[in-house]
């Protein structure tokens, strides 16, 4: 946990990965979050999901808006260059350093109301090019570091610590991806590593833009009585149906969920996403049963976790650009300027 | 001030109704002066719309070289009922209207002291032709054909041009060339052509080229290497990404497998400017050259994230093509009224690199030096042009290319440097011009930080501590003065015995220059400086307190240019006259002698 400081030598022997790293090398500077917030457990399973996924630190980039949520890139991979950008504009940010330097794991993350109020203009933007990319929002229901004001994610009814219950609707990142074509749409929570990591790894692994609604309960703003986003409320009211697990490729099967009882997808580099779909026939590939069934779970008060969607093989930025498979920052001037005999014949057209 | 127009001096101004097809029946005369080899320049006055307000283009032929804008009409061609009575009011004594005789001009139109062209032109198109829409265009190029004659344009040239332009579609081009010659017929067998004032051919062209700033400011960021854009449309800049996109699709593609190409460049249409630089910061983080174009209110809502690179100090490149503010202002008319925005954009102490280029031909060497100012100082830089520079066809010398140019790519820290190093922090270790060297992301992890536009002290960490924020921010302000020695250095001309100075920048070049000559010749001798960027060398600030008088002509109503060196280089306000011409057209030099000499006689 990057929220408690670690012995330097190990009480038990670390595991290694298969680049010989241990976890250590992929966690960050001690976290400065309040005792017990729900994002420092997130960004364990950050640092997790990349250890086991035996990335190399270097080529991982992290970015994030602005908020609690915004703060913690700093608390995981430190060996990952990273970027604490502005309120809301991550997404735009991070759109302009996948089209420079493809290949690069491109890892955001964001709260509710960096990525739904005011960047949600940017948020949207960035699922329609399906920018290469995983995007975690860190959804509490609260405005954190300004004390307290309800979020655009805040449920109806919902009553902030201070002040009147929200009466304003709900957006709720799922719905809103299913609607303007996302291709990887994934609900955790996060007091539940053991679903939350295979997630996070399959949403890295998913070519294109994986949107991770991860429910991170303030403990200081929004984990009280009346609160629709408390630890207490979430786990009377999770769905955790759609267990998944995530296995690489090349990998021995090690999946939590046997594989005979699970429905696999196949992700663009041939690594496998198992997932068990307990409701009868529950399909994430097909759009319209799982807009239904999210309606249907929302009717009932209940938040269904797990993989929701997932669209394997769209066509990304780069792909619907016609960028060159080399990342655009290898490319030398050479290669990038025409010369001056060029200019000398382009300007015939200007006599 | 009246001057009498003659052989290559002269100027007239064409009166059309938006959406009808002038615009190229009067680029295809100012081009056949072009390549007659006189000089000439063409400015389009035109509205905000697409179809049914008044528009205008100018032309003014000067064989001396003067190529501003001029307010005195010596043929005026009445192509606009709506617009009749200005127009025929605005042309010079002893001038000519030429207009749709079809029918009759109503007598309140009537002037003693200018001449009638009457060109039936609507009834000669429908009667040589026969769809609808072509009755309409052919108009234009009737009246080309009479003005070729009147003007003593040479025919073959414009005939070449009209074949150039419609090689591709025979039809087009046999009902241009017919409509030419009806005009042309209908002159030379009506009027008595020439007229007094006509085109002589010179050969003062032969190194140039006529082309457009938008055009010339996107060759210059193919040519630095850019390869990211994020934009956002916006007149009058548009044309920057439509040019630069067509250039890409021709320098840019690479053959990857027989048959199958792919782009070495990747333009991203942003929801909004916001993201437009987002994505330029995001690139440029990455280590990419990225650029992008917008107007005024583009910057406005740039300046949140203007602000951010200039803290965290990532390279980004900015195009502004000045239209008329505030707000939405005119957006098809020019002005120079974004220099303060651009010189301090965003919240806090923030201030930018600008340069401010003249025409096309600065447009694209400064395009160029951009991103090289941009990546070696770490910061965003501006690339101030204007509607005037960005829309119009100039006059200009040929553009040339160095191939051995090599990109400044300023301080990056690579995996051998890192492994020579036993530490590597952001912000530490400033060079002369107190820069300090960065890593890309993708590089060794020793060389990996964490950007924030939080607090940061010289190691990138984050910091509410005082003296780590000073040491940070104090060291930003040193850099962007040593920019100073780095930008384009004010061109500065001196004429013998000039107590007074005319300091200027951009697109006013040509206009004060012009007034200078018309200055001296009543016995006015002036200094000329043109400011070419932001922050200003010492020379700038030398220029002023060398001379008795200085004029400061710039095209915004608050004197922008000359509060920034009042501010910046500590002159006296007092010390300086703003002469301030910002009603949204091309300045022209007789508004500069008016301003100069009345000033001069009073004081």
């Amino acid at each position: 946990m990057p929220s408690i400081a670690k012995p330097r030598i190990p009480l038990a022997p670390l595991v290694h990965n298969e680049l010989g790293l241990t976890i250590r090398d992929y966690e960050g500077a001690m976290s400065t979050l309040c005792a017990g917030c729900g994002h420092d457990s997130v960004t364990a399973a950050i640092s997790l999901a990349f250890f086991e996924l035996s990335i190399r630190p270097r080529d991982i980039a992290k970015l994030s808006g602005i908020g609690c949520s915004s703060k913690t890139p700093t608390y995981f991979i430190n060996g990952a260059h990273g970027f604490n950008s502005a309120h809301g504009r991550m997404a735009a940010i991070a759109t302009g350093a996948v089209a420079a330097h493809r290949g690069l794991h491109y890892i955001g993350v964001s709260g509710d109301g960096d990525s739904l109020s005011i960047g949600l203009g940017h948020l949207s933007h960035a699922i329609r090019r399906n920018i290469d990319m995983t995007y975690i929002i860190e959804n509490n229901g609260v405005y954190g570091l300004t004390k307290g004001q309800v979020s655009p994610s805040a449920d109806v009814g919902s009553r902030p610590k201070k002040g009147d219950p929200n009466v304003v609707p709900p957006i709720d990142p799922m719905e809103l991806g299913l609607a303007i074509g996302a291709t990887f749409l994934a609900r955790g929570f996060s007091g539940d590593k053991d679903q939350l990591v295979p997630l996070i790894k399959a949403a890295v692994a998913h070519r294109g833009f994986a949107l991770l609604d991860v429910i991170s309960p303030c403990v200081s703003f929004n984990d009280h009585e009346g609160s629709t986003k408390s630890y207490r409320f979430f786990r009377e009211h999770e769905v955790h149906e759609i267990e998944a697990d995530y296995v690489p490729q090349r990998a021995e099967i090690r999946s939590k969920i046997s594989a005979d009882s699970a429905r696999a997808v196949t992700m663009h580099d041939g690594s496998v996403m198992y997932f068990r779909a307990l409701p009868e026939g529950y399909d994430p590939t097909n759009r319209l049963t799982v807009e239904s069934y999210l309606a249907e779970r929302k009717a009932a008060g209940e938040v269904p976790t797990g993989l929701l969607y997932v669209k394997e093989n769209a066509p990304d930025l780069h792909d619907m650009s016609g960028t060159i498979a080399q990342p655009l920052v290898e490319v030398s001037h050479r290669d990038l300027c025409p010369g001056s005999e060029a200019l000398a014949q382009l300007q015939r057209a200007f006599r | 001030m009246t001057t009498s127009p003659g052989v290559n001096d002269f100027a007239l101004k064409l009166a059309n109704v938006n959406g009808t097809g002038s615009a190229s029946a009067n680029g295809l005369l100012m081009q056949s002066i072009f390549r007659m080899g006189v000089p000439v320049s063409g400015k389009n006055l035109f509205p905000s719309n697409i179809q049914g307000l008044p528009t205008w283009y100018e032309i003014r032929v000067n064989g001396e070289g003067h190529t501003a804008r001029s307010l005195e009409y010596h043929l005026m061609v009445a192509m606009n009922a709506q617009t009749y009575a200005q127009d025929v009011a605005a042309v010079a004594r002893g001038g000519y209207v030429l207009y749709d005789s079809t029918w009759p001009l109503d007598d309140e139109l009537i002037r003693e002291d200018v001449h009638y062209l009457g060109v039936p032109l609507a009834a000669m198109c429908r009667d040589n032709f026969t769809k609808n829409r072509e009755r309409i265009l052919m108009k234009n190029v009737a009246y080309a054909g009479a003005l070729v004659a009147l003007l003593d344009i040479d025919l073959d040239i414009v005939s070449n041009l009209l074949a150039e332009t419609f090689a591709k579609n025979e039809a087009l081009r046999e009902s241009n060339q017919r409509a030419l010659r009806l005009g042309h017929d209908y002159a030379t067998s009506h009027f008595t052509c020439p007229l007094p004032f006509r085109v002589e051919t010179r050969d003062a062209n032969r190194d140039a080229i006529l082309v457009d700033g938008n055009t010339a400011v996107a060759l210059g960021c193919l040519y630095a290497g850019a390869t990211v854009v994020g934009w956002y449309p916006i007149t009058p800049a548009t044309a920057v990404m439509d040019n630069f996109i067509g250039f890409c699709k021709r320098y840019r593609r690479v053959e990857v497998a027989p048959g199958e190409w792919e782009n070495n460049y990747c333009v991203i249409q942003a929801e909004d400017e916001i993201a437009a630089i987002g994505m330029v910061l995001g690139a440029s983080w990455a280590g990419a050259r990225a650029f992008t174009s917008t107007s005024g209110p583009g910057i406005s809502l740039m300046n949140e994230l203007l602000g951010l690179a200039y803290y965290t100090e990532i390279p980004a490149v900015v195009v502004d093509v000045q239209r008329v503010g505030p707000s939405t202002g005119m957006p098809t008319r020019t002005q120079q009224g974004d220099l303060l925005l651009c010189a301090y954009a965003s919240h806090g102490d923030t201030r930018h690199i600008v340069v401010i280029p003249a025409d096309p031909h600065e447009a694209f060497e400064f395009a160029v030096a951009a991103f090289d100012l941009a990546e070696r100082f770490q910061t965003p830089v501006f690339v101030l042009s204007d509607l005037d520079i960005g829309m119009n066809d100039w006059i200009v010398p040929s553009l040339t290319w160095d191939d051995s140019f090599v990109p400044d790519r300023g301080r990056v820290v690579n995996d051998e440097d890192l492994a020579t190093m036993r530490e590597f922090f952001r912000y530490a270790g400033e060079d002369e011009d107190h820069v300090t060297a960065r890593t890309l992301p993708g590089s060794d992890e020793k060389g990996a930080y964490f950007i924030r536009g939080s607090g940061h002290d010289q190691f990138g960490r984050y910091t509410e501590d005082s003296a780590a924020y000073l040491q940070v921010v104090d060291r930003l302000r040193a850099k962007h003065a040593a920019s100073a020695d780095h930008v384009p250095a004010p061109i500065i001309e001196t004429r013998p015995g000039a107590r007074v100075g005319l300091v200027t920048m951009g697109s006013c070049d040509r206009a004060v220059r012009e007034a200078i000559e018309m200055l001296a010749e009543r016995g006015i001798e002036c200094d000329y400086m043109r400011v070419r960027a932001f922050p200003f060398p010492s020379s700038v600030s030398d220029f002023v307190t060398s001379h008795d008088t200085c004029f400061v002509i710039e095209q915004n109503r608050d004197a922008q240019l000359k509060s920034l060196m009042a501010i910046e280089l500590s002159l006296a306000p007092d010390s300086m006259i703003s002469v301030l011409d910002y009603g949204g057209f091309p300045l022209s030099a007789s508004t500069v002698v008016d301003a100069v000499t009345s000033h001069l006689e009073v004081h």
